[in-house]
């Protein structure tokens, strides 16, 4: 049971900064997740805290007590690599018993916490098993036993998953989920899959060279992004530069010829002028009345169809149809679309920061 | 690895001793040698260079070199690429044997070669005595075609190995790629496949060269007027005409230099090509028919029956009889028996002193192997550069270096077991520390750092995790170091006494006092290990591609 604080840290590698200042706050037997594109600085973070990478500024504490100078095999973690990193001469019991070797567990208490812990990735019929004869699922259910079987203060995770297919991939996210869930560690994951973080944090840091974004749960990340950097990297979404208007007292733009919207109770009374206002693909519906449009193409997803669509204006916009068993919807065709207007976020154009009301980048 | 908070730890502290010790025995020898190149009876000087210069009888040897390696690198490359070529690209049966066959004849100690061919082709030879009979000269092996044609047999294999270890790395999509556009056959080895095998073949042609140059054991057997310039060392430094250290040293100073001048052009060459390859799906062979079949395998065979025949020759004449040195009539066991106690003290003396040197070598090659991979730094760094300095300095002058720096205070060890292992470990070292780095290049880190985060302390990492799943690796590769151990001959040639004596030197005095059937005796016994050792690495390491 662990809380970790990150304060101020700063990394460099040979003088190119790769993150300037971070601050964090992760909870006591929280899941969390860092999510960012490629070179964001999400392994380096992570190495960090484990103790594998150098801290060129600020502190990191666990529990209150900075441990920047504890060496990493004191800092009690437990560590799940991408590639695994089995010890490819010991068996899979070998491998997860490792760890309670170095901390001299006598011999039987060892055994049964190997035993448990190879039961709880479902693992414990192929103990014997070395490395090379295991799939990457297994292989990746031994790495995740011999992380857990130390009970570690703080569990940390890079991208445990990327080497998997993506059945596997969603099998095993839900293994992760449920056996950290049952043992209440400390965990901090990283990802670049957003649907993967979605689906296994508690709560998710996006960040971006090097720079948190937003912290948040899952929910709150897609429904309340804090900057368009965020909105346009967890799940898709359509920017639309529009004016945005006071009239009595409420906040309205125009979406298509005659067809104004409200922007509701979270924008900032100072705001005005030109925004960018983000429309997710599921705001959007076909209906009787709203903004006109011309089909330009669909893509048939399964249950779902794309379109894609052209306003009055020449702006694009993407949005979600109900398969049905004859498309109405062929390219040409002139339709109205209704725009949900809860799910809609309005962002400044020149910072792109968020103007609602109460969300902080 | 930084940020740990403290200052020197056990990793630094053994980089530091390792460093020490590589100044103490490895470089302070060579510097002795340089003082002694520029220095006689302590008053600078250059007469040695001087008089290096002034006669063609000495300045001569290093033309003389120069040709024999230029001229054996292209043999040997041109040989061993189309026996390359043929082995990946089409199916040969008995593949696999025939690349041990030629392992093994790479594996033999090297101037057994030339004392074969001596057998065959000597003044006495079994050859030159036939064709006298009907009435015909046959060719002489002494002297520069003869040191050619030994040289380029025993290096052959040598390039043939680098080339099929490259061989195995380009992937067959690339082949298919170029013959989708219409490059085929010769066009496509030499347009796609011969830039992709480049840095390789530039290696191996160093690795060539190197040895050509310094190879001592067939220019002194075979060269007889052809000296080269290992053969001026050594013949000056024991004193045969009468020449003292000063010019010895001055003549080790120049090979020295020209291997160096080599060593620094091709690695400029070789680093601003490497690329890394790694095959999804290796070259498929094919089946060839008709003549081209038949061309191919009477290639491959010409070389086998070449390389081998003189590892037959010598294990035959072992059996036979001999007269005051020479063979006579019939065979027998007479050669093993009449020199039996020189048998066992010359094979005693060959594992005593080549397993320690063996295991000395292993453990500094994988401390320096993990120090220049995983904590580099600038210590680290330096170490890494000074171990490739044996690389460049033929064994012939390690050895006159051991043997000047330590026949004075404050360490004398001329005559003893110390300075045998400590040469013989040297010689080898850079060739293990390379193989153990390529090993533990391919060791992903987190691995070590997983075994770190389970609370694992260093020393534990290393010995528990690390050396464990590397050992196959560094199994077959020590293997391999055995062999060129108790093959080697230049290195000790100076430093040996008769109580530390090796089979290999053993084989050498006897060709030199001219008694062939103890040689060949002694020259099939070390044969004989040198087959059970490879047999060893066949089983230590399996199907894994074998490193030299
Ligand atoms: N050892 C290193 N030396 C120099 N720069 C590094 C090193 N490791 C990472 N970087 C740089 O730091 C930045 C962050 O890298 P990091 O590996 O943390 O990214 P990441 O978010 O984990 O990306 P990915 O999703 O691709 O794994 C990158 O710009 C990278 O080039
Ligand atoms: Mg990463």
């Amino acid at each position: 049971m662990t809380r970790i604080a990150l304060q101020s840290l700063r990394k460099e590698y040979a003088g190119q900064v790769a993150i300037p200042d971070l601050s964090l706050e992760i909870g006591d037997g929280e899941f969390f997740t860092l999510l960012g594109p490629s070179g964001c600085g999400k392994t380096t973070l992570l190495r960090m805290i484990a103790g594998f990478n150098s801290i060129e500024g600020g502190t990191i504490s666990f529990d209150g007590t900075v441990i920047n100078d504890r060496p990493p095999a004191e800092r009690n973690i437990g560590m799940v690599f991408q590639n695994y990193a089995l010890f490819p001469q010991m068996t899979a019991a070998k491998n997860v018993g490792f760890g309670l070797q170095t901390r001299r567990i006598p011999r039987a208490e060892a055994d049964a916490r190997i035993a448990r812990a190879l039961e709880s990735v479902r693992m414990a019929h192929l103990g014997d098993r070395l490395p090379g004869q295991m799939s990457g699922g297994q292989q990746q259910r031994v790495a995740l036993a011999r992380a857990l079987v130390i009970e570690p203060a703080v569990l940390l995770m890079d991208e445990p998953l990327s080497n998997l297919d993506a059945k596997l991939r969603v099998e095993m996210r839900e293994t992760i989920r449920q056996v950290q869930h049952e043992a209440g560690i400390t965990t901090v994951y990283v990802t670049h899959d957003q649907e993967e973080a979605m689906a296994v944090s508690d709560r998710i840091a996006v960040m971006n060279l090097g720079v948190v974004q937003q912290v948040g749960t899952p929910a709150e990340i897609y429904r309340r992004p804090a900057n368009r950097f965020v909105a346009e990297f967890i799940g898709k979404t359509n920017l639309l530069e529009r004016d945005l208007r006071w009239q009595d007292g409420r906040a309205t733009v125009e979406m298509g010829p005659g067809v104004s919207i409200d922007v509701t109770g979270l924008v900032d009374p100072a705001t005005q002028g030109r925004v960018q206002v983000s429309v997710r693909p599921e705001a959007v519906s076909v209906a009787a009345e709203g903004v006109p449009a011309e089909v330009l193409d669909e893509t048939f997803l399964g249950s779902h169809s794309q379109v894609r669509a052209r306003l009055a204006s020449g702006e694009m916009i993407e949005f979600l149809e109900f398969s049905q068993q004859s498309s109405s919807l062929k390219p040409g065709v002139q339709l109205r679309l209704a725009i949900e207007t809860h799910q809609l976020t309005v962002f400044d154009p020149d910072s792109g920061a968020s103007v609602a009301r109460g969300a902080s980048a | 690895m930084k940020g740990q908070g403290r200052g020197i730890d056990g990793w630094m502290s053994i980089a530091l001793a390792i460093t020490a010790g590589y100044l103490f025995f490895v470089v302070w020898p060579l510097v002795t040698v340089l003082i002694n190149s520029v220095t006689k009876n302590g008053a600078p000087t250059l007469d040695g260079f001087r008089t290096f210069f002034s006669s063609k009888l000495y300045y001569g040897t290093l033309t003389n070199s120069l040709l024999v390696t230029v001229c054996v690198t292209v043999l040997a490359l041109l040989v061993a690429f189309p026996l390359s070529y043929f082995m990946t690209m089409f199916r040969i049966r008995g593949n696999r044997a025939i690349q041990i066959l030629i392992l093994a004849s790479m594996m033999s100690p090297p101037f057994i070669g030339a004392y074969s061919w001596i057998l065959l082709l000597g003044n006495n030879g079994i050859v030159t005595r036939g064709l006298r009979g009907v009435g015909i000269d046959s060719p002489s092996i002494y002297g520069f075609a003869g040191i050619l044609l030994v040289l380029t047999l025993q290096l052959v294999p040598l390039i043939f190995t680098y080339l099929m270890g490259a061989w195995r790395t380009v992937d067959v999509s690339l082949l298919e790629a170029a013959e989708s556009m219409g490059v085929t056959g010769w066009k496509r080895a030499l347009k796609v496949i011969t830039p992709l095998l480049l840095p390789t073949v530039l290696g191996g042609s160093l690795l060539v060269f190197v040895r050509a140059f310094a190879d001592f054991g067939t220019p002194m057997l075979i060269g007889q007027g052809f000296r080269t310039i290992p053969v001026l060392i050594y013949s000056s430094f024991v004193g045969e005409v009468s020449i003292d250290s000063n010019f010895a040293a001055a003549v080790a100073m120049i090979v020295v230099v020209v291997t160096l001048a080599l060593f620094l052009v091709q690695k400029f060459i070789v680093d601003r090509r490497t690329f890394s390859m790694t095959a999804m799906r290796p070259i498929e062979p094919v089946q060839l028919r008709g003549w081209r079949n038949w061309g191919v395998y009477a290639y491959i065979y010409t070389f086998l029956i070449l390389a081998l025949a003189p590892l037959l020759v010598v294990v035959v004449s072992s059996f036979r009889n001999t007269l005051y040195g020479q063979f006579t009539h019939g065979f027998s066991l007479q050669s093993y028996f009449s020199s039996q106690r020189d048998i066992t003290r010359l094979v005693t003396n060959t594992f005593t002193i080549g397993l320690s040197a063996l295991v000395l070598l292993v453990v500094i090659a994988v401390l320096v192997s993990y120090l220049t991979v995983r904590r580099r730094g600038l210590l680290t760094g330096v170490l890494d550069t000074l171990t490739m300095v044996p690389y460049v300095v033929p064994g012939l002058i390690i050895g006159i270096g051991l043997i000047t720096a330590f026949s004075q205070p404050p360490l004398v060890l001329t005559g003893t077991f110390a300075i045998m292992v400590l040469a013989l470990a040297i010689r080898r070292l850079p060739y293990t520390i390379r193989s153990t780095t390529a090993l533990m290049l391919q060791f992903s880190p987190s691995i070590e750092e997983a075994a770190i985060s389970l609370g694992a302390s260093k020393p534990r990492t290393l010995l528990q995790v690390i050396i464990p799943s590397l050992a196959p690796g560094i199994l077959s590769g020590a293997v391999l170091s055995w062999v060129t151990i108790i093959t080697e001959l230049s290195t000790t040639l100076f430093l040996y006494t008769i109580s530390t004596q090796t089979l290999s030197l053993g084989i050498y005095t006897q060709v030199i006092r001219g008694q062939m059937g103890t040689a060949a005796a002694l020259a099939t016994i070390l044969l004989g290990l040198t087959m059970v050792s490879l047999m060893l690495l066949m089983r230590v390491g399996g199907g894994r591609e074998i490193r030299v």
